[in-house]
């Protein structure tokens, strides 16, 4: 379990996140949304330690983020899995590549359990195919799909997703989602996801946190958004008004 | 995945630049060996001066300075912009979050790469401007075969060899760091990267000529 608490950031004089405290469950995923600027970015590159906090603490099965050394940190790290809004797949290296590279760079495996490693992270991702092709031959899902295989290949108890969906088609979404709720349930991780696909909020939110304007302004599941009374949650998920109609009759 | 990474760019600057460096170096030392000649006019000096003073201008000067003035512009821009670009697209905070040291990584390959490869285009240099000299010279008939190589043998100090190569190092380490430093610390979208690259060019080369100088006066007094 991963817990923020009381988390403040400012960039100047500008309070970004104030006050978040919020815990993320293994085993289910945890979908922090809310609108462009409201801090989602940043929250998660707090949780993931890669931008410093202005206070609080955020604790990794009661480990505290903060207060771990470099040493520490790093060997945190080995248990943390990433995928990146861009994919962040290194260009110089084929898709098999880099999926290894977490392996070669980490590990005493000999080639051969490397080799099976990635090719079981390339099925599991359904990209049986892919091995040498460069990163600029995959299509943008494709490249979600290997980021994915790189962020597990390590067998990560944490697992961090910013916007999977960003730029890919519905259909492709769906697949990616899927992906990513059933590599959670199966290894129990602990899955946060930055998101502001509302199909993603439907479909996978077993746990939403809803910022606005740096505030945590709803917490709840996906099941709850329907029914939640709270104003900035229902027009911020169902903005238009062919999503409203559709609300009002989900409830009758 | 670190050796791999270094003769990779073992294979960007060194074979990527062999033509470039080889272009200009002919030419330098035809230019060299062209002027000298005409500088020489009907005075009371030895034609064969002519291949001598090729020879050593290109190996104290000529070949480590301009090679790495040209290689900060090819080279030098490209590590700014590779390292820019992979800041830009999150690759550097993918390697952070693995727990990559990723200075050690992305910076340490580009610069022993850059140690092993810079030194010998700068010799390789030095023997296609010598080169050069000599196709620009006795074809034309400003000097005979013997007497151009007869130059090329008089007055030989191996010691300026040894400065080509302190300047090679030098030159080699600076154009590196600087150029390493300016994508590694790039902040920004696409202006920002190619104001770095800019830069990484203009300061390698403001350094090399600086430290072209101080050398200059340490070894040679």
């Amino acid at each position: 379990m991963i817990r923020a608490e009381n988390i403040f950031k400012s960039f100047g004089s500008a309070d970004v996140l104030k006050s978040i405290t919020a815990d993320f469950k293994p085993g289910i995923t945890n979908l922090i949304i809310g609108r462009s600027g409201a801090g989602k970015t940043v929250l998660l590159k707090i949780l993931v330690g890669l931008t410093p906090a202005s206070s609080g603490k955020i604790y990794y099965d009661k480990i505290d983020l903060f207060g771990l050394d470099k040493k520490a940190m790093r060997t945190l790290r080995l248990k943390v899995g990433m995928l990146f809004q861009g994919s962040a797949l290194f260009d110089s290296l084929t898709t098999e590549q880099n999926i290894r590279f977490p392996l070669d760079m980490f590990t005493n495996m000999t080639k051969g359990e490397k080799q099976k490693r990635v090719d079981y992270c390339l099925e599991r991702v359904n990209l049986n195919k892919a091995n040498a092709k460069f990163p600029s031959e995959l299509s943008g899902g494709m490249q979600k799909r290997v980021g994915i295989a790189r962020s597990i290949v390590l067998e990560p108890k944490y697992l961090f997703c910013d916007e999977p969906n960003s730029g890919l088609d519905p259909e492709t979404s769906i697949v990616i989602d899927e992906l990513i709720r059933d590599l959670t349930i199966e290894n129990n991780i602990t899955t946060i996801i930055n998101t502001h696909d509302m199909n993603s909020v439907m479909e996978i939110g077993d746990n939403i946190i809803f910022l606005h304007e740096g505030n945590l302004a709803w917490l709840g599941n996906r099941n709850e958004v329907l029914t939640s009374d709270n104003e900035l949650l229902q027009n911020f998920i169902f903005a238009s008004p062919f999503l409203q109609r559709l609300r009002k009759a989900a409830l009758k | 995945m670190y050796w791999n990474e270094t003769m990779r760019m073992c294979n960007d600057i060194g074979v990527g630049s062999v033509v470039i460096v080889g272009l200009i170096a002919i030419f330098i030392g035809a230019v060299t060996a062209v002027q000298f000649a005409y500088q020489l006019g009907d005075q009371l000096i030895p034609q064969y001066y002519i291949g001598y003073i090729v020879r050593d201008i290109t190996i104290i000067e000529l070949a480590p300075t301009i090679t790495c003035l040209v290689l900060a512009g090819k080279v030098g821009s490209n590590m700014a912009a590779e390292i820019g670009g992979m800041r830009q697209k999150e690759h550097i905070d993918a390697m952070e979050l693995m727990g990559v040291n990723t200075a050690a990584y992305i910076i340490l390959p580009k610069l022993l790469a850059s140690l092993f490869v810079i030194p010998l285009l700068v010799a390789l240099a030095a023997f296609i401007s010598i080169l050069g000299g000599y196709l620009a010279s006795v074809p034309t008939g400003i000097i005979p075969s013997a007497e151009f190589i007869r130059g090329l043998l008089e007055f030989f100090v191996p010691y300026n060899v040894f400065m080509m190569f302190v300047k090679a190092y030098v030159f080699a380490f600076l154009l590196t760091s600087v150029s390493c430093y300016q994508g590694y610390y790039v902040k920004g979208g696409s202006v920002e990267l190619g104001q770095a690259s800019t830069r990484a060019v203009v300061f390698s080369n403001i350094l090399i000529l600086l430290a072209d100088y101080v050398i200059a006066l340490v070894l040679t007094s």
